[in-house]
């Protein structure tokens, strides 16, 4: 269970010498570490994973630790990594897969979907892919072309596939962790814009954050905004702005995107009667509509305002020098409140 | 006779200037004193904007920027060998070789810094732009090649790719389509050694890249991708067959990779000690400058006025680059379709309401 209550940051629970401070990257590699440990069936593979230790760090030290047999730096061939992963998975091993960006899944998206999320059903349970297929996703690097993407929405839409996202160091272990232990494929989208940007006390010791459970990440009366990843962050900042205008935003922080945690969400609303979803993905299709839907099939009545969306636009995303007009910012979450707010 | 030998294969490899400069007489092209200094010509520009961009990303006035450092010999030599209106479809890291082709490096450079209209080349710049999803591009150019067939138009697809791209999907399934169609194409693989930290043998268990061809009913070479000379006889024969009808050719270029992979990179945490000094001494611009100096077609004077030259032109380019005018916003919607929908209209004003705000 996790150490912090429904959503609460009732971490101080846990004694200051049995935690250490870590990122988000690192908590990755602690949670990845930590179960390799536990069970020998878990293995690493991926490009660049090995040797290098990932292009973000995220897997260092771990082929020193493990071994080349246990972290396996693959040749460049995504549907290989997950096509193979797949048959590992099938056969008693543990692979967490590491795609380098999620700009780059479309090689392996045959494998993930023709194979991965069907594997069980297909065989009524004969045969199931326990496999944690993990990416840093999101804008905000100012990188080259296809490094930003965000493409939860096209795996929502895909049955089969568990989708989780942290936005703190606590839940990417206790995430990851839970992933690596479930028994169907998960894909773990690692926010890369924040992979760095704080560390938080993260318990030495394994533990889980149960997946399709979201958390309250600030609590408040007036708005709710639900986001996941770093634009949690993003609205983090914008409630505490808010505050400024004697508003009380509300930080719903889904963490579990497939299964959505329905009542977290359902009961905020009821709490507060204004909606506003952020994600980073394109507005047309992104889960930000799919959470708009359940809103108003479920709560309707209890609204005060149209369910609002702060999204990426429907473009491509821009290359580094215009990505400050596409990313949902700060000032676009409280414009959208102050929108609920007065309608 | 149960057992027959139904296939059986030679992969050659073709060198021709040596690292002394000495060069092998009876494979030596029929290039003239001006061709051979032109050829050198191209490589020290490369190598002064290569070096230029690190130094501009170094001060925060470039991106992410993929050198291309140890690599000059196969793209001035892929270049020279191309006709005007031959095609060529990059990767990522084939900034030389698309400048000679006439991509204005002012682009190039805008590219890379993250501006979409570095890939807005001038009418009749012959280029794709930049391929970043790996191995990708190996299908446009199976793709261009077939629409040359097709046309019956004469010029011939180049399509470029790393080492690492031989590894995807998509590689094979080109070379095998490019063969069954027996397009006008030829398929230059730039094997630098390394994938970021991955090693060729762990890409491959084969001894060659080139090899790989006769799997797809192709004719493959290796060359050595640091003699230009060799580069350029190989592919202008790899493209004299193409535009004659007689299918495409796969060309391993042995080179390295002497940078980091792109400037977000550190390859010392991966790369053996003392391999990079190992290849610097191979390499590509010095060797054909001791040729050049051995045949008494190039002197300390000349060189003084060609790196007076380059950094002329690198320097006015980076002037053009850094005089662009930012892109609007609207930018970002602009060019998505040919005719903006409504709802993008809707998104647009939406954000330049925001801007203007
Ligand atoms: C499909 C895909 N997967 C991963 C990446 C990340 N990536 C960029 S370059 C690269 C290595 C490419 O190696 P190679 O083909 O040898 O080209 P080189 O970089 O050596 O020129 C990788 C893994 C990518 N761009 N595209
Ligand atoms: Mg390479």
């Amino acid at each position: 269970m996790s150490a912090r209550a429904a959503g609460g940051r009732a971490l101080h629970a846990v004694p200051e010498s049995t935690t250490d401070k870590l990122t988000i990257a690192q908590a990755v590699r602690d949670a990845m570490a930590g179960e390799m440990e536990r069970d020998e069936r878990v293995l690493v593979l991926g490009e660049d994973v090995g040797v290098d230790g990932g292009v973000f760090r995220a897997t260092e030290g771990l082929i020193e630790r493990f071994g080349p047999q246990r972290v396996i730096d693959t040749p460049l061939a995504e549907s290989s990594i997950i096509g193979m992963s797949i048959g590992l998975a099938a056969t008693g091993f543990r692979p967490i897969a590491e795609i380098q960006f999620m700009g780059f899944v479309y090689p392996a998206v045959n494998q993930l979907f023709a194979h991965a999320a069907r594997l069980r059903n297909r065989t009524r349970g004969n045969l199931s892919v326990p496999m944690v297929v993990r990416m840093p996703y999101g804008g905000g690097i100012h990188p080259p072309e296809h490094h930003s993407e965000s493409y939860e929405a096209m795996f929502l839409n895909t049955p089969g596939i568990k989708v989780v996202v942290p936005s703190n160091p606590y839940d990417a272990k206790g995430l990851l962790t839970a992933a690596i232990r479930d028994p169907d494929p998960v894909l773990f989208m690692e926010p890369k814009r924040i992979y760095r940007a704080f560390r938080e006390p993260v318990p030495r010791d394994g533990y889980t954050v149960p997946i399709g459970k979201a958390a309250i990440a600030r609590e408040g009366e007036d708005v709710s905004l639900i986001a996941w990843g770093a634009m949690v962050r993003v609205c983090l900042d914008a409630a505490e702005v808010l505050t400024r205008s004697d508003v009380a935003a509300e930080v719903v922080d889904l963490r579990s995107l497939n299964p959505l945690d329905r009542e977290t969400v359902l009961a905020s609303v009821a709490k507060t009667g204004r909606a506003v979803v952020v994600h980073e993905a394109p507005r047309t299709a992104g889960f930000g509509a799919e959470i708009a839907a359940q809103i108003g099939e479920h709560a309707l009545l209890q609204l005060e305002a149209p369910v609002r969306r702060v999204a990426g636009f429907d473009t491509v995303f821009p290359l580094a020098r215009s990505e400050q007009y596409y990313l949902p910012s700060r000032e676009r979450v409280i414009d959208a409140v102050q929108r609920v707010l007065s309608y | 006779m149960p057992r027959t030998r139904v296939y059986e294969a030679v992969t050659e490899r073709l060198e021709i200037l040596d690292v002394e400069g000495r060069v092998d007489q009876a494979l030596m092209p029929a290039l003239d004193a001006e061709a051979l200094r032109g050829l050198y010509r191209d490589m020290v520009l490369m190598r002064n904007f290569d070096d230029k961009a690190l130094k501009l990303q170094r001060q925060g006035r470039m991106g992410t920027w993929p050198p291309i450092k140890g690599q000059e010999a196969v793209q001035a030599g892929v270049a020279r060998a191309m006709g005007e209106h031959d095609w060529l479809i990059p990767a990522f890291r084939e900034h030389g070789v698309m400048a000679l082709r006439g991509v204005p490096l002012h682009l190039i450079y805008a590219y890379w810094a993250g501006d979409e209209r570095g890939s807005c080349y001038p009418e009749g710049v012959r280029c794709f732009p930049v391929a970043v999803p790996v191995g990708s591009q190996w299908q446009h150019g199976a793709g261009v090649g077939l629409s040359l067939k097709l046309s019956g138009e004469d010029a011939v697809a180049v399509t470029f790719g790393g080492d690492g791209s031989t590894s995807e999907g998509d590689f094979h399934e080109a070379l095998n389509c490019a063969a069954v169609f027996g397009v006008k194409a030829v398929f230059v693989i730039q094997n630098n050694q390394w994938a970021i930290s991955v090693p060729l043998h762990q890409q491959t268990a084969t001894a060659t890249l080139a090899q790989k061809a006769h799997a797809y009913g192709m004719p493959g070479i290796q060359v050595d991708g640091n003699d230009v000379l060799a580069v350029y006889v190989a592919t202008r024969e790899a493209i004299q067959r193409a535009r004659r009808g007689d299918g495409p050719t796969l060309i391993e270029a042995v080179t390295y990779r002497l940078g980091d992979h792109t400037t977000a990179d550190d390859a010392s945490r991966y790369r053996p000690e003392g391999e990079v000094e190992a290849w610097e001494g191979r390499d590509p611009i010095q060797r054909l400058r001791r040729h050049l100096e051995g045949a008494g077609l190039w002197d300390e004077s000349q060189e003084a006025v060609l790196q007076e030259e380059a950094h002329a032109w690198v320097e006015s380019q980076v002037k053009a680059f850094e005089e662009m005018a930012p892109q609007e916003p609207e930018a970002i919607f602009s060019s998505m379709y040919a005719e903006l929908p409504p709802h993008l209209v809707e998104q647009m004003n939406e954000l330049l309401a925001e801007v203007r705000s």
